[in-house]
């Protein structure tokens, strides 16, 4: 263990903002969908770096990040429904095309 | 200064594969490309789970991420034909987006990581200490019967309930 905590941290905090990038400035309504798993994965990253680095003897950590993962699998099944059934009604899955609630 | 080593190597290799898939998600044209563009990231993160000894999350992350969520993607991309009509990837305001994330990096590197976890930092940026649970002790937590049944049988439920909704969603109504 010779790598410091902080490149954890960096690495994970360019790959959240990317995805931050990702989620504010894509159209296509799965791309953004796959920002937003980038986005989970490093915080996961984030969440086992502290457990690893902080406290390893203590299980807490593990099992924090196996619900982010939960998290993230009925996140996917949700968003994706949606996005289908928004195509199936408006032939589109460009998010600007979604403005039935536009006032 | 850093040692190169084996772990450090692994790591390198590892955070290249993680920030370089990511910069293809989010840049290329083709979302199919994208997908597996994000696979290639994820599989830099189940990387930094075994060299962080989490080696069943990284187990998990390779099954749940890479298995389920980016294959349901591409059947996501594949279902609604997204690739043909998309003359701009991108919005209007994607500049500013841009700015957004780059800001934000820096925010959180200047101001959170560098000075607390930093060499000579608030906090040790070296482990605890090398006495690290295991995989056996993250089942006993979870079914065990003392610490996490609950939340993990909630877990279940939502799970349960997610796939339901997907379900109930996505069921074209005429049939």
């Amino acid at each position: 263990m010779t790598v410091p905590l902080w490149m954890y941290l960096l690495v994970a905090a360019a790959v959240f903002c990317i995805g931050v990038y990702g989620v504010l400035s894509r159209r296509n309504a799965v791309a953004i969908l796959m920002s937003v798993e980038l986005m989970l994965s490093a915080v996961n990253v984030n969440l086992i770096a502290f457990w690893r680095y902080g406290a390893p003897s203590d299980i807490a950590g593990q099992v924090f990040a196996s619900f982010v993962f939960v998290i993230a699998a009925a996140e996917a099944a949700v968003g994706l429904a949606i996005i289908i059934a928004v195509y199936r009604s408006r032939r589109s899955v460009v998010v600007e095309d979604v403005n039935l609630l536009r006032g | 200064m850093l040692e190169l080593n084996a772990t450090t190597l692994a790591f390198f290799v590892f955070a290249i594969l993680s920030v370089g898939g990511a910069l293809g998600v989010v840049t290329s044209r083709n979302l199919i490309h994208g997908a597996v563009y994000l696979i290639i990231s994820l599989f830099g993160g189940a990387g930094f789970f075994i060299l962080l000894s989490a080696p069943f999350l990284a187990a998990v992350q390779v099954l749940v991420y890479i298995g389920a969520i980016a294959i349901l993607i591409i059947f996501a991309v594949m279902l609604t034909r997204s690739m043909t009509n998309m003359a701009e990837v991108v919005n209007r305001q994607w500049w500013l987006s841009a700015l957004v994330g780059a800001l934000l990096l820096l925010m959180l590197a200047v101001g959170v990581i560098f000075p607390v976890w930093g060499d000579g930092g608030l906090l040790p940026n070296q482990p605890v200490s090398d006495q690290v649970a295991t995989t056996d002790e993250l089942g006993a937590a979870f079914v065990g019967g003392e610490d996490y049944v609950l939340p993990f049988e909630v877990a279940s439920l939502l799970l349960t309930g997610a796939m339901i909704g997907a379900i109930v969603l996505a069921r074209d109504t005429e049939a």
